[in-house]
């Protein structure tokens, strides 16, 4: 059924279709909305598991993952400040491949202080050891929140579901919500490794030595990279069901392009509405969009961008003193293909300053007019 | 003793990583063997993981779960929901932490997980210092002691810890001492049978920390309740009932004190101001247990 929703009630709508048994959350904008959703929910006697209302981000993580080794389907949401005080927890629940969802909504960290989107919280928890994706609107929150169940359940990894505030957190669309037993179909009960077992105990996280550290973050990395073939099976079954799906990433008019504009979030979709600009004066230009980031799909990546000649990532996330991180990703992505394809990077919407269609085809002019690409990110903001 | 040699050493098994006669062991053992091995243990980065060994051996025959340094009690609570939810609630889970983890970093989460009256028994192994990383000064530690952190001794005086835990409403708070191990049986199994957050304060002597020879601690631990450094009492009612366990023997500080290494450097004068404020937390809980 079609609703009118916001962002943080989509998600909420997923994470009550999914059953969590174990939620436990800390308020922050513009993350709240989603605990408060569920709170009501919990309070109506409509949510089938157990509302923690814990005393910081930090326990909330401690919590979930906590409960995820016990066997429990978890779900907590956060951004920014709440994230970054998370990330020695982000750690614990990786390393100990439990299947904990968090959706996190993009704010941009502090200081200066201020709601509004921007990359850079996620971004920074990159080597945590969470598969992190990346929504372009509510319905792919809503959709992505509840692949993610799957996905971690399947490859016991943690996932973060990433929306940006305001754009996505606050504004609202119109959102398919799924029937409940749609969404039982595709997801099973949760059948997750209970690891506090009375009857054959164990030490959970105990101290190693170096050859066996060395010998468990090659299993992780394992795990990791086979989640993105897990991903693009799961995307695959959730089309099949729902009739929409996203895949790893999604190109546009890249096949012919003499440019190929490198996107995630909400930029995405308003650089759909560039392109066709652009197409209609007769560029040859395409759309890049990213969805997962962790792990990072380097052959996707690779077989799309093979034959362009140049990509300008546009992104509203920086690594202070480097480039915007997509950038750079991007960059180590396409080291391998041989004839060396040049990438300009361009930081746009930093601070949540707004991305209309006008910049992003400035940016594509901009990118295509330059004769060499330049090391350094260039700033664009609309006057 | 209430239990057999046997059952104790069921719980926690001989190859463990202490240090010859730590309190901290002596006391883990009376803890878990009251507790049973039909439960799970949430551990924190301390004296007490340390203990339990390396992988992947274990000392303790119960499901471990080591958990962030500040976060056991929120650990210790996802695990008592997600239990709920999986129908095991009737096995219980206990939390050790060090006074570190309990005083100071790991109060929040205690704090929060106690003002939630989550279900679960929270024992605090209180060695008074840093230990694990190699005695620096807590909000545990005893004024005048030395810590490496404090060569000239603690200028402040020892976190009142269970009045802090008394605020919180919670259904039981005791203190127990490894040199009572009867009164500290007991407060475990009565603590097993109330529901809500539960919380033991165990002193716990460090012979490497306190500078005591190796075979001091129960005798250490038994002079700080005698001279009421460290008295034995529960908090019932949701903070509103104080019982005093064990009556004032009125044994002079200085005879507590004086055996341990990390006070010989203490004046006359230091050692009158211990036993005046000593004197004073008496005659406060006396009141409190009067009422």
């Amino acid at each position: 059924m079609k609703q009118f929703i916001t962002g943080n009630h989509a998600v909420a709508m997923a994470v009550r279709l999914c059953k969590p048994q174990v939620v436990a959350a800390y308020p922050i904008t513009p993350a709240t909305p989603i605990y408060e959703k569920l709170s009501d929910w919990d309070a109506a006697g409509e949510l089938e598991g157990i509302m923690m209302r814990v005393e910081s981000e930090h326990s909330a993580m401690a919590a979930c993952f906590s409960a995820s080794l016990a066997g429990a389907r978890t779900f907590t949401a956060t951004s920014s400040q709440g994230l970054a005080l998370m990330h020695e927890v982000l750690h614990y629940a990786a390393g100990c491949r439990t299947a904990v969802v968090m959706a996190c909504v993009n704010r941009i960290m502090a200081v200066p202080w201020g709601f509004w989107s921007d990359q850079t919280d996620t971004l920074s928890q990159r080597d945590t050891g969470w598969i992190q994706l990346y929504c372009e609107d509510n319905q792919e929150a809503l959709d992505t929140t509840i692949q993610a169940f799957r996905l971690a359940e399947e490859v016991l990894l943690p996932v973060m579901v990433v929306l940006e505030a305001n754009f996505i957190s606050h504004f609202m669309e119109p959102v398919d919500v799924p029937d409940q037993n749609l969404v039982d179909r595709f997801l099973p009960e949760p059948a997750l490794p209970q690891r506090f077992d009375i009857d054959n105990p164990g030490f959970v996280a105990a101290t190693v030595n170096q050859k066996q550290y060395f010998e468990f973050r090659r299993i992780s990395q394992e795990a990791m990279i086979y989640a993105l073939e897990a991903l693009e099976r799961i995307d695959e079954d959730f089309s099949n069901a729902f009739g929409r799906g996203y895949g790893l990433m999604e190109s546009v008019h890249c096949e012919d392009a003499e440019l190929v504009l490198l996107t995630t979030a909400t930029i995405t979709s308003t650089a759909r509405v560039a392109l066709e600009k652009l197409r209609k004066k007769g560029h040859r230009v395409g759309l890049l969009k990213l969805r997962v980031f962790r792990p990072f799909p380097t052959a996707a990546l690779r077989s799309v961008l093979d034959n362009v000649p140049r990509i300008a990532v546009i992104e509203r996330n920086l690594s202070l003193g480097r480039e915007g991180i997509f950038c750079s990703e991007a960059k180590a992505g396409i080291t391998n293909i041989s004839r060396h394809p040049q990438i300009q990077g361009y930081l746009a919407g930093i601070g949540g300053t707004n991305v209309s269609p006008r910049l992003i085809e400035q940016i594509a002019m901009h990118a295509m007019s330059l004769e060499r690409v330049q090391d350094e990110p260039i700033w664009m903001m609309e006057e | 003793m209430n239990q057999s040699q046997d059952q104790i050493c069921d719980v926690l098994r001989s190859g463990h990583s202490a240090c010859p006669g730590c309190g901290v062991a002596i006391g883990m053992r009376m803890v878990l063997s009251a507790l049973g091995n039909r439960a799970v243990v949430v551990l924190v980065p301390s004296c007490v993981s340390v203990i339990a060994g390396m992988y992947p051996y274990s000392a303790l025959n119960v499901p471990i779960h080591h958990a962030p340094f500040e976060a056991a009690a929120a650990a210790a609570s996802g695990i008592v929901n997600a239990f709920k939810m999986l129908g095991k609630e009737d096995i219980p889970i206990l939390s050790f932490a060090g006074d570190g983890g309990t005083f100071d970093i790991g109060l929040q989460s205690l704090s929060g997980a106690a003002d939630r009256n989550e279900n679960f028994i929270y024992v605090c192994m209180d060695n008074e210092a840093y230990m694990n990383t190699g005695i620096q000064v807590s909000s545990a530690t005893p004024q005048y002691a030395w810590t490496g952190t404090t060569p000239l001794g603690k200028p402040r005086r020892k976190k009142n810890i269970m009045d802090i835990m008394a605020a919180h409403s919670i259904p039981y708070a005791a203190t127990a001492s490894i040199g009572f191990p009867d009164d500290l049986t007991n407060k475990i199994q009565k603590a097993k049978e109330i529901r809500g957050t539960r919380f033991l304060h165990v002193l716990s002597p460090c012979n490497t920390g306190w500078k005591l020879p190796e075979d001091l601690s129960p005798k250490i631990a038994r002079l700080s309740v005698e001279t009421n450094v460290f008295p034995l009492f529960e908090i019932e009612e949701e903070g509103r009932s104080y019982v005093i366990n064990y009556p004032s023997k009125g044994l002079p500080v200085e005879k507590y004190l004086m055996i341990q290494g990390r006070y010989k450097h203490l004046t006359s004068q230091q050692i009158k101001e211990i036993q005046l404020e000593t004197d004073y937390n008496w005659t406060m809980l006396q009141k409190k247990a009067a009422k």
